[in-house]
């Protein structure tokens, strides 16, 4: 309904390209090692997976909001991580310099970004500004042709392999949200610095630190967008955030549907299929369904999107069902996998641990019920 | 240079399955693919083009209208231009009338340099129509190549034997049937795909490559068909590999897996 046979075509290739490199023995290794290969991420970056609805003049593959769905679809389908690599320059990391940089600042930092040879951070997130961002302690004082910025991000995606990050900092402490300005910061830069990698329940193979600002001194040419505008820049990048999660869910969502089946159907109990037993069949159908909704959603947000249509409440219905639902299909898989669903050799073990934090990150389920409440209840 | 490389949408084969009673294809449902052989012709051709400038890359192929679709796929994986062969007088045609066509077809793309094609399809496993297509061109066939290599005026190809190969030169024009050993096919790309879908592919009937209708499909067929029946299936083996108390390891697992200890 919401696609075209180019969608279609695109979707083929992000399922061949998932089934073919992204291999069971891979991802034990990346579970392993916690790090993601290099070759596998040049491979992506040549299929155009890191610049899918970026403008071709900017490097990009000129494809729009469905496209990325699919292919966040169908690559997190197979490995929920590989799905981070792609999320991130589409959506968070080039976001904010698609919406507001300037053509030098997207020539030099948006392009080599998506065409893969570089990683940008987004850092909004702070040890104390989680779901209110704008509470954010990060200061960016002027000085001369200079802004110098002193605080700490916290929980950043990919921060400890990035080259760039967009840093959102207090230019006017008495402004609280409205008083908040993004930079563009060079993770080499004196004063910058990582923490130690988290270790998380899941999605590993994707390092996630603080990022730590000592004085760290930022040309005025590095601000992104306007003085004070920055927490409108962030909000807009999340929208397409969002749904870019709401996508990861269902792709995840889809693999627990498939292995609940797979198994339902090999497992024997009592001289029958356990699928067979009314309440394993059952489980299943409300999976299915719940599956089927969510997909809906997340593919209607995107359409509003390519047709220029307010998308906003509607990624954020896409985020806060999907990511609920996975993770209820996730646990439901796991509940059919009976005591195999709790070791490790069982696919469905890791599905369950990557996709808890779908209900957390970009905005946790109760901050997406905040944003479709507020819009509701506001005339 | 222009190269082209003729190309089939087929049956997914590992989707397909077969009527036990009829004996014959049950195509509902199953996904239509670029045959895999032809997938190796045309990234054998787009290699030549990668390293030489002023190589383009034509495909071409006869089928049904929804075949564009394939052929988009062709453009997306870099091909410069498709042209489709598809009119209800091309339909029922066996090897021979599918040679005619396709060779009218090349006649009107014109001034082809190296006609590639896959070694056979999957859904009829004949290999004639390439070599065919050759005879009717009237230019030189070589076929099973795995490896080749352009010269000037003259092609050298490795062609695959059972127990080794054989170098053969060939002067152009010509026609190479490629086997899947030749190389990987490379991906599409978002953006070619993209691309892909603003270019336009032009449809020929009888008429635009001028062919007389009792000349192609149905009418021009002289094969028949007496009876397709499945060989007995044969369970599919998965082969281990590793030290011994790597592969008995791997077995257990497996066996535990499958729940059979």
């Amino acid at each position: 309904m919401f696609f075209t046979e180019q969608h279609e075509l695109i979707r083929k290739l992000a399922r061949e390209f998932a089934e073919k490199e992204l291999t069971k023995e891979l991802q034990e290794e990346v579970e392993e090692s916690g790090i993601f290969p290099k070759e596998v991420l040049d491979k992506m970056a040549k299929a155009g997976f890191f610049g899918i609805k970026i403008p071709k003049e900017l490097g990009g593959q000129g494809a729009d909001a469905r496209s990325y769905v699919l292919v966040m679809e169908e690559i997190a389908r197979v490995s929920a991580v590989a799905s981070l690599y792609v999320s991130s320059p589409n959506s968070l990391s080039g976001g904010p310099l698609l919406l507001s940089g300037t053509d030098e600042q997207k020539e030099k930092y948006l392009r080599p970004v998506v065409t893969g040879e570089k990683i940008l951070a987004f850092g909004l997130t702070e040890p104390g500004a989680g779901s209110d961002a704008g509470g954010m302690t990060t200061t960016a004082v002027e000085d001369g042709d200079y802004y110098v910025l002193n605080g700490r991000k916290t929980f950043i995606t990919m921060a400890p392999l990035s080259d760039f990050a967009v840093i959102y900092a207090k230019t006017d402490m008495s402004k609280g949200s409205k008083g908040i300005t993004a930079f563009i910061v060079d993770m080499k830069q004196e004063g910058v610095s990582c923490g130690k990698a988290e270790d998380k329940m899941g999605l590993h193979g994707c390092a996630t630190s603080d990022i730590i600002l000592e004085q760290v001194r930022v040309h005025k040419s590095n601000v992104l967008g306007e003085i004070n505008k920055g927490f409108i820049n962030a909000m807009k990048t999340l929208d397409t955030g969002r749904m870019g999660v709401a996508a990861q869910s269902i792709g995840v969502a889809q693999a627990c549907l498939d292995e609940a089946v797979k198994y339902a159907k090999e497992r024997k109990q009592f001289g029958r299929r356990i699928g067979d037993f009314q309440a394993i069949g059952f489980m299943i159908a409300d999976m299915a369904t719940k599956l089927e909704a969510a997909k809906q959603l997340v593919y209607k947000t995107a359409y509003l999107m390519d047709t220029r249509q307010d998308a906003s409440m509607n990624a954020s219905m896409a985020k806060y069902y999907a990511a609920e639902v996975c993770n209820e299909i996730a646990a439901k898989a796991v509940q059919i996998h009976g005591g195999y669903g709790y070791i490790s050799d069982y696919k469905i073990e890791r599905l369950y641990r990557d996709c808890r934090v779908f209900t957390i990150y970009e905005g946790t389920s109760q901050v997406q019920q905040m944003v479709i409440a507020g819009k509701l209840l506001k005339k | 240079m222009k190269i082209l490389v003729c190309v089939k949408q087929v049956p997914d084969t590992n989707e397909v399955k077969i009527d036990p009673v009829k004996g014959t294809l049950i195509r509902d449902g199953v996904p239509s693919i670029l045959n895999p052989d032809d997938a190796n012709a045309l990234e054998a051709a787009l290699q030549i083009k990668d390293q030489n400038k002023d190589v383009t890359v034509t495909v071409l192929t006869m089928g049904p209208p929804q075949a564009s679709y394939m052929l988009r796929e062709c453009l997306a994986m870099g091909a410069d231009e498709a042209f489709l062969l598809s009119d209800r007088a091309f339909g029922g045609a066996d090897t021979c009338a599918t040679s005619t066509t396709i060779a009218a077809g090349i006649q009107k793309v014109g001034n082809v340099d190296v006609v590639f094609a896959g070694r056979q399809a999957i859904d009829g496993d004949t290999a004639q129509v390439g070599p065919q297509v050759a005879e009717r061109l009237g230019i030189p066939v070589v076929t099973y190549v795995e490896e080749i290599e352009l010269g000037d005026g003259k092609v050298t190809v490795h062609r695959q034997m059972e127990d080794g190969y054989e170098v053969i030169e060939v002067r152009t024009p010509c026609l190479l049937t490629c086997v899947k050993e030749l190389n990987e096919p490379r991906y599409m790309s978002i953006g070619k795909i993209v691309d892909a879908y603003k270019k336009e592919i032009p449809v020929w009937n009888h008429m635009d490559v001028e062919l007389d209708p009792k000349d192609c499909g149905l009418n021009a067929s002289p094969t028949q068909v007496f009876r397709s029946f499945t060989p007995p299936a044969k369970g599919k083996g998965e082969m281990l590999s590793g030290s011994i108390d790597e592969m008995s390891a791997k077995l257990v697992d497996k066996l535990k897996e499958k729940h059979y200890l």
